[in-house]
């Protein structure tokens, strides 16, 4: 499905984008509108930074600390993507990671242990910046308390060469809920920015009613696209539900990452919800790359999802040929439009 | 907020109310009680039936911690304390078979569970029979 960008889109989503993490690259391409300018002096003004080119990657749901089955691979995938981000020579500027960066362990110290060894192997990224919000199985059993800990708060906004970036929380209150505390919160840090300010939402959960019955959903997050309204840049980039899915309502476009553990069944298809089973002949089943190509006059966008072919379990040597564009055509993704 | 949204909330008020008591209450006594109790990770029992337009108590309580019971599709948001029992009065406008999870993260298992719910048409049970019975009647 071709996904439409409004014309006077600042923001544009180009490059290539991972299956097991994803490279999104932004290009400052209102030089000649009449909004640059103001968008321009407004960052000036806010940090001393005017829009400018840069690329960030994201990875989503690594469940440090999973033991399969469906998958026995543990940490591979995680590690991989971090192998295959380093050996690219374009480093992205910073890393977020949307939710679910350990698999939840009753055991205060068990939990503790995943959450160093997440920090351990996301360290080696070669990138100046790592910016993660929770996952249920970070932060809902204990309020988040652990998570802060190790990670700092689990909301918070930040700047980068002309794009607001925005982490939300809708998973420590227990619930899948961002609720009144943080909605306030959210609407005067955004309150801040002229409506063409290009905003950047990562959070955990899908911001709207994707398949609720499999908890895909965020409870009040019809409060937080009212929220979003008026401003005509925003993106969400989710995790959560382990596989490619894109929507758009109104104006705001939401990408769901695939995980770096396993896959979940597609929701438009089945009753269940299930784990993808493990196929060693195909270890990477549902992992892949995603190409998103802008068209030439930045109008629309090209969404291209490619599942990995056979690799070994280390899977470096089949992404690797994918990058390269070798045997890189197929795959399916999930798209749909309110 | 407009008309539409207005109506959509009326309804909802009128479709289901849910109060918290300790232990026990006292509710509707017309209405039917469907006790469900939450435990990690299932609800006990696991499916009820109920009838559309008939109105019901929904008496639900935790035998451990905090739990959720959700069904997004019905409109029934309820929280499950332990030691106080959560009365929702539900009267069901839609037929179909629906899913009540678990919407508080409650461990490892939370994800299954979960149990179906059921709300048959009576109304149009009995006239899809009356259809039935008359073709059968022509086909002899």
């Amino acid at each position: 499905m071709k996904d439409q960008i409004a014309r006077r889109s600042f923001l544009k989503i180009a490059g290539m984008s991972l299956g097991i993490g994803v490279v999104y690259e932004f290009a400052p391409f209102l030089a000649n509108r009449l909004e640059a300018g103001a968008i321009t002096d407004f960052f000036k003004k806010a940090n001393g930074e005017a829009p400018a080119s840069f690329t960030f990657a994201q990875f989503s749901d690594p469940h440090v600390g999973f033991q399969g089955p469906p998958d026995p691979l543990g940490t591979k995938a995680f590690e991989t993507a971090v192998e295959l981000i380093n050996q690219n020579a374009q480093h992205p500027d910073f890393v977020l990671f949307t939710g679910d960066l350990t698999h939840d362990a009753e055991n205060r110290d068990a939990h503790a242990q995943r959450m160093q060894l997440f920090k351990s192997i996301a360290g080696r990224i070669n990138t100046s910046a790592l910016h993660t919000v929770p996952g249920e199985n970070d932060a809902a059993l204990d309020g988040g308390v652990l998570y802060r800990e190790h990670f700092g708060e689990t909301y918070y906004s930040f700047d980068h060469k002309g794009v607001h970036f925005v982490a939300l929380d809708n998973v420590s209150r227990g619930r899948p809920e961002v609720g009144a505390d943080q909605l306030a919160w959210l609407k005067a840090d955004i309150g801040r920015f002229p409506k063409t300010a290009p905003i950047v939402i990562f959070t955990h959960r899908p911001l709207f009613d994707l398949k609720p019955e499999w908890e895909w959903f965020t409870a009040d997050g019809d409060v937080v696209m009212n929220v979003l309204a008026p401003y005509e840049n925003v993106t969400v980039l989710y995790g959560h539900i382990h596989r490619h899915h894109f929507r758009q309502t109104g104006r705001v476009k939401h990408y769901a990452a695939r995980s770096l553990i396993f896959a979940f069944n597609d929701p438009a298809t089945n009753e269940d919800k299930k784990q993808l089973p493990f196929n060693k002949d195909d270890p990477f089943k549902e992992l892949g790359i995603r190409r998103v190509t802008s068209e030439r006059d930045g109008v629309a966008l090209r969404v291209n999802d490619v599942v990995l072919t056979k690799a070994e379990f280390s899977g470096l040597s089949g992404i690797q040929q994918m990058l390269k564009g070798n045997n890189s055509i197929g795959g399916g993704s999930s798209n749909d439009t309110d | 907020m407009t008309l539409t949204n207005k109506l959509v909330l009326c309804g909802l008020l009128i479709g289901m109310a849910a109060y918290s008591t300790p232990n026990n209450s006292h509710a509707d006594e017309s209405a039917q009680v469907v006790k469900i109790t939450a435990s990690k990770f299932h609800f006990t029992p696991d499916h009820i039936t109920l009838v559309k337009g008939q109105p019901v108590i929904l008496q639900l309580s935790s035998t451990d911690r905090a739990h959720g019971f959700l069904i997004r599709a019905l409109k029934i948001d309820a929280d499950i304390k332990p030691g106080t029992v959560t009365h929702i009065t539900v009267t069901p406008t839609t037929a179909g078979t629906f899913k009540a999870i678990c919407d508080h993260y409650c461990g490892l298992g939370h994800s299954g569970m979960k149990m179906t719910v059921v709300v048959q048409d009576v109304t149009a049970k009995a006239s899809s029979e009356h259809v039935l019975t008359a073709s059968n009647t022509i086909s002899k």
